[in-house]
């Protein structure tokens, strides 16, 4: 029987095959998902900031930014089995929920997150092999540890599995 | 006293904050009767400071489509001021606006989104004429800019923008009531700390 477990926001958990890591209506967020294919071992982040540099050095915080989340999942993973070597990275979200919006900081968050993810990625050369963001429409992410696979739930948009 | 955080606010800054909720929300229906030519109820609004998540959940949970239409301050009191309208109630909306019988959001063209833009902007402008005549500061709202979308992804643009302010916002619930037809709609107003301070202060609630 597989367990579904939910990843909130500025959150992150990690489960083993088969169980299913889902995180719910991402918007500017971006969502993370780590896999081990040989553990069959899955991770997913939830981040909502790109850095944590200016912000608070509270340690609880430290799942709310790109660059602290990512990680703090990767070493999560290695506890139950999983190697960064072996470790392959799908990520969703990111989009510009408010087109218009004339406040720059505003506008283009969802890019900057997306950037720093991959910023991130790259530091801890973690390949990126799918991706899911940017546009304008709010995204439900599920992530299968039983083979990796990401499925994107949008409203009136369709469904998508990467 | 300076705030620093919403949660900073005591029961009597609350209570002030319901005041300016009743009268914006008692705006907002005589605005709203108007605009549909029908008499409108309004049921004494629920104005409470919750974090992201608790809105998120009294807003029919994460996934619920929602119409969001988001407003800038600026002037004396800077911020941010989301509106939003449950499906039923854009769809009633529309239907009596429009004379037209909506199926789904699929459907929706200019004409209808710029229909519910306006009604955001009569909406949002009752409740800035609250703050603004009763804490004497001068008030400006941008055009609306309008989402529809599932209720987590459009909370995650103000609790991204406010990430190092505070995780919460005060959030106010009207009911109304039309032809026996009840439908609810929510405001989030989300000011600066320095503006909160000012509304208290011309309030005379600052020691």
């Amino acid at each position: 029987m597989n367990q579904m477990i939910t990843v909130g926001i500025s959150d992150l958990n990690v489960v083993k095959a088969p169980n299913v890591l889902v995180t719910y209506a991402l918007g500017s967020c971006v969502g993370i998902c780590l896999y081990d294919s040989a553990m069959k071992i899955a991770g997913l982040s939830h981040i909502m900031l790109p850095s944590s540099v200016q912000m608070s050095a509270d340690k609880s915080q430290a799942y709310k930014f790109a660059d602290t989340a990512i990680e703090l999942l990767v070493h999560r993973m290695e506890r139950l089995g999983a190697h960064v070597f072996r470790i392959k990275a799908k990520i969703a979200g990111g989009a510009q929920m408010f087109s218009g919006v004339n406040n720059s900081s505003l506008a283009n968050i969802g890019q900057r997150n997306v950037v720093a993810v991959k910023q991130e990625l790259l530091r801890l050369r973690i390949p990126i092999i799918a991706e899911d963001t940017g546009k304008n429409y709010g995204r439900t992410l599920y992530f299968y540890a039983s083979d990796g696979s990401m499925r994107i739930k949008s409203v009136n948009r369709g469904e998508w599995v990467w | 006293m300076a705030f620093h955080d919403f949660t900073d606010l005591d029961d009597m800054h609350l209570d002030v904050l319901r005041e300016i909720g009743n009268i914006g929300s008692g705006n907002a229906a005589t605005a709203l009767s108007e605009m549909l030519s029908k008499p409108i109820n309004i049921a004494v609004p629920k104005i409470s400071i919750l974090d992201y998540n608790t809105v998120v959940d009294s807003l029919g949970g994460p996934e619920n489509l929602l119409v969001s239409l988001l407003f800038t301050m600026t002037d004396d009191v800077k911020g941010m001021m989301i509106f939003l309208l449950q499906k039923d109630f854009a769809h009633m909306l529309l239907n009596t606006l429009l004379g037209c019988e909506l199926k789904s959001f699929n459907e929706m063209g200019e004409m209808e989104l710029s229909a519910l833009k306006e009604v955001g902007n009569i909406m949002a402008a009752s409740y800035v004429n609250a703050i603004s005549t009763l804490a004497n500061l001068r008030m400006n709202i941008s055009v609306p800019d309008i989402c529809i979308d599932m209720a987590g992804a459009i909370l995650s643009v103000p609790a991204i923008h406010y990430a190092n302010i505070s995780d919460k916002i005060i959030f106010i619930n009207d009911e109304f009531n039309a032809d026996g037809q009840s439908a609810s709609s929510q405001v989030l107003m989300i000011p600066d700390m320095e503006s909160l301070n000012k509304i208290m202060k011309n309030l005379g609630l600052d020691s």
